[in-house]
């Protein structure tokens, strides 16, 4: 159990408990934060899911597979720090998280 | 709508768009109350997986919820779970439910979905035939496929093919039986179909094209035996699996005298032709701003779009639905990813190679891209998603040119 901060692009947050093992996206969904969509339900199909870690977080989010990438790559407002919320298995060690959500999913 | 008083909006059906509906109207912090009501016992579901992970049980049930149903009740909205509607009364705005109760509504939502279609043919009500089309279907049918059976699947479509996948990896014996010439024929064309031909085929299942079904062998205890064919074969089956597509669910909207045409006519706003109903998902047949005829569509992409679109027109804003359709399927190794229809194209352009499992169809209309199947090619399907949105014209040779990069084409 721990939270995870969520900011919109006008920059209203959620903050948002977890049970680490579900995926960053399912957790935004859960918890019903806008702008985040993960239409797919988490299948890395839709790129519905874009989040911006932020820099000191980004470490503890684990590798991005070749189709991840390949998603990303084609995302407007990618970042270095973007992950697909639904790549990403939470873990005890994001306990405090911040992550950044774009103005627009694709 | 007046915007100070509280008045309730009534969805009708459990499925994905209902779902979407409401946690748009959740992070909209829609006013009124909602009231959901799903004839099946469970809160919105994924219902992709019920061919795949949750079917080889990779997955349990739980993990199907799109979200805990404590988020929509802790909103002030509540899911009336298990019950039916079985009369919409427009000139009252009463629905009537199976369990004899009623429940008043300002604004009300179809989102019934659609229903599988049936076999008509001689042995179709035997036992050990299925459909999948819900969890209990998949639970059913999940039992059954034990290594070494034998699994009939009649209809080689996406769920067809994702099932045969599926109980592939599990030790089913499998066989397809598909009336057209190629897989997946309604949906993609020849290339994408021949490479499933391919992968099934490979995998060790027996996939017939050409083949129709006209009935079913029945043995002890009126269970089927086997599936019969138009050429008067037999191809023996422990387990059936009928997977011929889907039907709009339009009856109470029928019923209700609201215009339908193989789907709930709907505009741009999700509305009907009475203005306090509304229609999303898999039931309706609606106007899309990126085509020029009405559409319908079964799709998640389609429903939980349409569901955006209604929470704004429930919300009084005016956001037309204009929406690239798309979707995805799995099947062993290979991720699917579709983006547009692809029904009108007059030419495709092949990148890379199907036998290296990567590869893209683009089917061009003129020198308009209109859609896009990717094979383990993520990216492809992100630049069709754009391109296919925006409509232009693309640089047909540029796009034929394996030297130019995809991402240059956007």
């Amino acid at each position: 159990m721990g939270k995870i901060t969520f900011i919109e692009h006008d920059s209203t947050e959620h903050i948002a408990e977890f049970e680490s093992g579900s995926s960053l996206m399912q957790v935004a969904v859960n918890n019903a934060v806008p702008g985040i969509d993960g239409d797919c339900g988490g299948e890395c199909a839709c790129g519905t899911c874009h989040v911006i870690v932020t820099d000191e977080w980004f470490g503890k989010t684990g590798e991005i597979n070749d189709a991840e990438e390949q998603m990303l790559s084609m995302t407007p407002e990618r970042a270095e720090t973007s992950r697909l919320g639904c790549q990403i298995r939470t873990t005890e060690a994001m306990d405090g998280m911040t992550v950044l959500l774009p103005e627009f999913q694709m | 709508m007046t915007n100070n008083q509280k008045q309730t909006t009534v969805i009708v059906g459990g499925g994905h768009a209902a779902g979407a509906l409401l946690t748009t109207l959740l992070q909209k912090k829609y006013q009124h109350k909602v009231i959901l009501v799903g004839e099946e016992p469970h809160p919105p579901y994924q219902r992709p997986p019920l061919s795949k992970n949750y079917l080889t049980g990779e997955v349990d049930q739980g993990s199907l919820y799109l979200k805990p149903s404590s988020i929509y009740e802790n909103a002030g909205h509540q899911l009336r779970l298990g019950v039916r509607v079985v009369q919409i009364d427009r000139n009252n705005k009463i629905i009537r439910l199976s369990d004899q109760s009623t429940l008043k509504y300002d604004q009300l939502v179809l989102a019934t979905g659609s229903r599988v279609r049936r076999l008509n043919a001689p042995g179709a009500d035997l036992k050990g035939i299925h459909y999948l089309h819900d969890i209990a279907d998949a639970d059913n049918l999940r039992e059954q496929l034990v290594a070494g059976k034998r699994l009939v699947i009649v209809g080689g479509g996406y769920i067809g093919l994702e099932v045969a996948a599926s109980a592939n990896k599990s030790g089913v014996d499998v066989t397809v039986l598909e009336a057209a010439d190629r897989l997946m024929q309604r949906v993609t064309g020849p290339e994408m179909s021949a490479f499933f031909y391919a992968k099934h085929t490979d995998a060790g299942v027996d996939v017939r094209l050409n083949t129709a079904v006209t009935g079913f062998e029945a043995g002890e205890q009126g269970c089927v035996t086997g599936v019969r064919l138009a050429n008067g074969g037999i191809v023996p089956a422990d387990i059936v699996l009928v997977s011929i597509g889907v039907l709009p669910e339009t009856a109470l909207a029928e019923a209700a005298g609201l215009p339908c045409d193989d789907g709930i006519v709907v505009d741009e706003f999700t509305r009907t032709a009475d203005p306090a109903v509304l229609a999303i998902g898999d039931c309706t047949r609606h106007r899309n701003l990126l085509f020029e005829k009405m559409q319908r569509l079964e799709s998640v992409a389609n429903a939980v779009d349409q569901a955006r679109t209604a929470a704004a027109t429930l919300m009084g804003e005016r956001v037309p639905y204009k929406s690239v359709p798309w979707f995805w399927s799995n099947q062993f190794n290979v991720r699917l990813q579709m983006v547009g229809l692809s029904q009108n194209h007059d030419q495709r352009v092949v990148r890379g190679d199907p036998s290296d499992e990567a590869f893209v169809v683009f089917y061009l209309r003129g020198s308009r891209l209109v859609a896009v199947d990717a094979v383990n090619l993520p990216m492809a399907f992100m630049v069709g998603k754009k391109l296919v949105y925006q409509g232009k014209d693309v640089d047909v040779e540029a796009l034929k040119d394996p030297s130019t990069e995809l991402k240059s084409l956007v």
